[in-house]
């Protein structure tokens, strides 16, 4: 298989990346490249051989790691701001919304 | 080595200087300065750092002194200087993870390794350069320009961990903190010649470094000796209730297997995988050379096949896409960083995408996108899915492994440092760097780096790994290996870094 | 999970030729101290981020914490919705861009849910309905926008939004039904029995209009007696029960009208317009974004012992539906009547009223008018009245005992719920209790008579149900403080009319 120019732009927009025209020029082959390579992970084992794998998401095997229901300091406001691109009334002020909610 | 006015302080271990400014023959203060000094002279050419942090270090040395003449116990490192990777968050100094796109972010809160840090009285002198987000093998994908190798400054210093391990090893610092998601800490350690270790994960908190691939980061110390970065280890490591992840109960006592020199009866596997094609002949040959070396220390050596790590590589360059794709969407114009756009009236989502577009580096957007593509609908299973079911099959290789054999050892990468810029525009040649490390991330298995000689001039790493939960194992057999490899060289390994001096033969 | 009655869908008045096929998703914050992840409160109304800490922000490098509590909460809901509850479960993160949400992912849970497979019964009309619960799952809250510039607060038009991201990381559980509803009056019924469900856990206090519980309503429709389903709208973030049944009645209606048309019902989500009792077009499936779930690598799977979840069982409340069975049995309630208790949020106070003495029928009859009527007053719900059940059942007692009549006995409630004593205390004070001054009483009827000449014949010829305006007339005289049944024998005997 083999990714399109499309398919990468729909990426890019997917991941909220702009990209100008030369980039998404360089990083099509690139990226077509990348997947090939990681596309032999499908020649680990047969279909009926992994099968039986069990996919692993954690190195660690625990389970149950809880906290108690205890309140823990929160941060100073004028901290919760302090690196905000822009600030209004106390809020975090962000260009206006178009979307619906996710 | 010295350099003119470091009254021999630089170039020491760490263990030497704790030693000595807990018996009062040199003051913390002075060994900060004579680092602080080293850096200004040095780092003008290396690049090891994006931030000096002159004043607080100063100040936290100050202390370290205060608390010895009130003959307050003092930890085994306290005073000792350490350069910490820009991946930490830290209160009081800028954390950038080389990105453009949290240039000038100063967070609200410390990591929990820069609190323990702090708690063991180590001096942190900076933060230290890497690839964007930690995601490169050279450290050339730093927004903020490249490290150069203190052996050969034209050349890579490794990465991610790149400004880390050029510190130590161009003694601007005796001790470094890393981060290794897949040989992030061990490569740079090869190819600087130094001493690098990636834990057990879980064994050091993540609260507080910034995620790249979650289920595969681990921070880890670097130093220039094996007995220098086991206290590290040890002041680093430890359970934390902020970090799921962390292991409860879990101290392996890893200063104590570094300093025994003795490896009479263990049983040490050389990974049949991994050398061969893409290795290097010159590296090849100095592992080996090594491993004869812990035979005749009284090691039984033998060959294990662990067939599944051929496809280690893919799968790593899976996972870690797919979690780095979710875990660097926070960095969205919203809250803190970077801003592009939004003042004429755009959409907070065109705001984000112009934003990322010119916030991310080229590397790190192909693996948000690589991410993005094996986490959607429909490729999934094919991809991500396939990439963990190839993680348990290599933690099986190593379980049946380590069923034979005590530790498993391979070169730590193919090659010695390579030029920069040969392979920045070439992302599978960087990644194939990689090789021989990502193993271990992917079970969770601890790991360690060591110099086990030169190759044309330029330093080649040995990889130690061992069964999760027995870091000790590693340090045992890389403080045996270190010991008697000083004693035929008739000293450590050194870059011999001088300013200026461009190439220093070798 | 099916459900065994879908016949005879009460309330769907909208068609005949076709069968509404309903699902709900429910979230609910859970009353934790502390918020799903990080040790921040979850209280209400505090200054815009000012509940905020490096977790629930997002900050880069902060991680997740499990709290326990919201393990524990989770687990009772499924065990009270009849669920399995699984042995193994994890962690998923939903990535999508949202500025309300710091991490640009919601960490819930995807096809390993907490709880599965349980069921819901809803009685309407005095026919039970099965509502089969698909699962009950784990989820942390988004923050709150605030938009600028548009009027009325409204996302159109705007120039400019504000976050406050007190609310970011509130842990929230989804309850999740089958497609088993067939009309807008059961999913009411659906949302009023698991609200009522929830305080009964003490999970939540399901303040409404906190946004403690929100709805999305999927809704199809099917040609009757048909069984394949039709394509499904999903009418998102109904914050109210009215506003449910409002939506989906519209939904209905503007499903069937299509239909009818020829046209094909478009598969999106839609927003109800609370002013104009309409549903909105949003995103169509197409638009609809690829959450790309995966496992949340910072958090570890849950695996629950037996023992642990066999103690939360042990430890469950009597659920309202056990309740309402015991109290009908017991005191002979009607289910219209628990029903009005319910609604009214009385029935805990009826119950520690009659545990208290008083009758059934007057305690319910007290809460639900009067004391009702004053906590309305106040603009406070009945049960954060100052007046307990034992308050009202002396004050019950002594209308029976005679002491007090009806009118006396509010008096003394208002005074007692202005806090100036017990019930004597207040009649002492306020000098209230039935006159037995046979001179006033005489003088009172004499002259009502008086005033009243063409009634007082007619009873005097024999019509004896004529007196009422009489007795009215008296008691306005005596202000309340005789007893009417004595004021009218009174009349009655000075009329001659006996
Ligand atoms: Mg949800
Ligand atoms: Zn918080």
């Amino acid at each position: 298989m083999s990714l399109t120019r499309q398919e990468v732009a729909h990426l890019a927009r997917l991941s909220r990346l702009a990209l100008s025209d030369d980039e998404l020029d360089h990083l099509v082959p690139q990226l077509d490249v990348i997947l090939a390579s990681v596309a032999r992970v499908a020649e680990a084992g047969t279909k009926e051989q992994m099968a039986e794998v069990p996919p692993t998401s954690h190195a660690v095997p625990m389970t149950n790691v809880f906290r108690a229901d205890v309140l823990r300091p929160c941060l100073p406001r004028d901290e919760v701001l302090a690196a905000a691109p822009a600030v209004e009334d106390g809020r975090f002020r962000v260009p206006r919304i178009l979307e619906e909610e996710g | 080595m010295s350099t003119p006015g470091d009254g021999q302080l630089v170039g020491r271990n760490a263990s030497d200087l704790a030693a000595s400014i807990a018996n009062g023959e040199v003051s913390a203060v002075e060994v900060t300065q004579a680092h602080l000094d080293r850096i200004a002279a040095t780092d003008g050419e290396l690049h090891a750092f994006l931030y000096v942090a002159a004043e607080e270090a100063l100040a936290c040395a100050g202390e370290v002194d205060a608390a010895r003449s009130r003959g307050d116990a003092l930890g085994p490192l306290a005073g000792v200087p350490l350069a910490l990777k820009d991946i930490f968050a830290t209160r009081g100094m800028p954390t950038t993870c080389g990105s453009k796109i949290l240039e000038g972010w100063w967070p609200p809160y410390d990591a929990t390794v820069v609190s323990r840090l702090k708690a063991a009285g180590i001096v942190v002198l900076g933060k230290t350069n890497m690839d964007e987000f930690a995601m490169g093998s050279s450290t050339e994908n730093s927004a903020f320009g490249p490290t150069c190798n203190p052996w050969d400054i034209s050349r890579i210093p490794g990465g991610s961990s790149g400004g880390s391990a050029a510190a130590v090893a161009a003694e601007q610092a005796p001790l470094a903190v890393g981060t290794d998601t897949g040989g992030s800490i061990r490569q740079p350690a090869a190819v600087c010649g130094i001493v690098g270790v990636k834990p057990t994960y879980g064994g050091v908190s993540r609260y507080g470094l910034v995620a790249f691939s979650s289920s595969l980061d681990q921070g880890g110390p670097f130093a220039r000796t094996v007995l220098d970065a086991a206290l590290l280890h040890e002041a680093i490591a430890g359970y934390d209730p902020c970090d799921s992840t962390s292991i409860a109960g879990f101290a392996a006592p890893v200063a104590l297997a570094a300093a025994r020199r003795d490896v009479s009866g263990m049983r040490v596997g050389v990974v049949r995988e991994l050398g061969g094609a893409g290795y290097e002949p010159e590296v090849e040959a100095r592992f080996r050379e090594a491993v004869a070396v812990l035979e005749e220390l009284g090691a039984q050596v033998s060959e294990v096949s662990c067939p599944a790590f051929g496809f280690a590589l893919p799968a790593y360059y899976l996972i870690a896409p797919s979690e780095c794709s979710s875990n660097l969407a926070r960095f969205d114009a919203m809250r803190f960083g970077l801003r592009v756009g939004g003042d004429h009236g755009e959409g907070a989502s065109d705001v984000m995408s112009r934003t990322r577009g010119a916030g991310f580096g080229a590397e790190v957007k192909r693996r948000i996108m690589i991410g993005t593509y094996a986490l959607s609908s429909g490729y999934y299973d094919a991809y991500y899915g396939q990439a963990q079911k190839v993680r348990t099959l290599i933690s099986r290789d190593f379980s049946a492994a380590f069923e034979k054999v005590d530790v498993l050892l391979s070169p730590t990468t193919p090659t010695v440092a390579f030029p920069l810029g040969e392979r920045v525009d070439d992302p599978t040649a960087m990644y194939a760097t990689d090789l021989a490390t990502v193993p271990a991330n992917l079970a969770g298995v601890p790991a360690l780096s060591m110099p086990c000689g030169l190759a044309n001039g330029l330093p080649v790493g040995l990889q130690i790994m061992a069964p999760a939960l027995a870091d000790e194992r590693m340090y045992r057999v890389a403080g045996a290996l270190e010991a008697e490899l000083d004693t035929r060289r008739g000293g450590p390994l050194r870059s011999g870094y001088e300013p200026g001096a461009g190439v220093p033969a070798s | 999970m099916t459900a065994p009655s879908t016949a005879a869908v009460p309330g769907d008045r909208v068609r005949t030729d076709y069968e509404p096929v309903i699902g709900l998703e429910t979230h609910v914050e859970l009353g934790t101290v502390s918020k799903m992840f990080c040790g921040c409160p979850t209280e209400f109304g505090a200054e815009p981020n000012t509940q905020v800490c490096p977790v629930c922000l997002g900050l880069p490098g902060a991680l997740p914490v499990v709290n326990e509590a919201a393990i524990a909460l989770t687990v009772r809901i499924g065990l009270a919705l009849n669920c399995e509850i699984a042995p193994w479960c994890r962690f998923a993160r939903k990535n999508y861009f949202y500025p309300d949400m710091p991490k640009n992912f919601q960490i819930s849970q995807y096809d390993e849910p907490l709880c599965v497979g349980g069921y819901l019964d809803v009685e309407v009309g005095g026919e039970v309905y099965r509502v089969g619960i698909t699962r009950v799952h784990m989820e942390e809250d988004t923050g709150k926008s605030l938009h600028v510039g548009g009027g009325d607060g409204r996302i159109h038009g705007a120039t400019h939004s504000l976050l406050d991201y007190n609310r970011a990381g509130v842990p929230l559980v989804e309850i999740v039904t089958e497609p088993d509803i067939r009309s807008a009056e059961v999913a009411g019924a659906y949302v009023t029995e698991l609200r009522e469900l929830l305080r009964a856990l003490g999970v939540s206090e399901v303040r409404m209009e906190q946004g403690q519980l929100r709805c999305d309503a999927n809704v199809s429709l099917r040609p009757r007696g048909t069984e394949k389903f039709g394509t499904r709208t999903e009418s998102k973030n109904l914050n109210s029960i009215r506003s449910v049944e409002r939506a989906i009645t519209y939904e209905i209606g503007r499903q069937a009208e299509v239909l009818d048309g020829g046209g094909r019902i478009v598969q999106e989500t839609r927003h109800f317009d609370e002013a104009r009792g309409v549903t909105q077009a949003g995103r169509t499936k197409e638009e609809a974004t690829d959450y790309r779930y995966f496992p949340e690598p910072d958090l570890l799977p849950v695996a629950l012992e037996r023992s642990y979840i066999e103690a939360i069982r042990d430890a469950l409340p009597e659920l309202p539906a056990a309740r309402r069975t015991r109290l009908s049995e017991q005191f002979g309630f009607s289910p219209l009547e628990l029903e009005q208790m319910v609604g009214a949020g009385v029935l805990d106070l009826v119950e520690d009223t009659i545990a208290a003495g008083a009758a059934p029928d007057s305690a319910r009859a007290w809460w639900l008018n009067e004391l009702a009527r004053l906590a309305a007053e106040r603009g406070s719900t009945p049960a954060e009245l100052p007046l307990t059940g034992v308050a009202l059942a002396r004050v019950i007692q002594l209308v029976a005992q005679g002491f007090l009549t009806n009118a006396l006995a509010r008096q003394v409630l208002a005074g007692v719920i202005n806090r100036e004593g017990s019930p004597e205390e207040v009649m002492k004070a306020r000098g209230l209790a039935v006159v037995e001054d046979a001179d006033a009483l005489s003088a009172a009827c004499e002259q009502a008579i008086a005033g009243a000449p063409d009634i007082a014949q007619k009873v005097r010829d024999g019509k004896v149900a004529a007196v009422g305006p009489l007795v009215g007339a008296v008691m306005k005289a005596m202000r309340g403080s005789a007893d009417p049944a004595k004021v009218r024998a009174a009349l009655l005997e000075n009329l001659g009319a006996e």
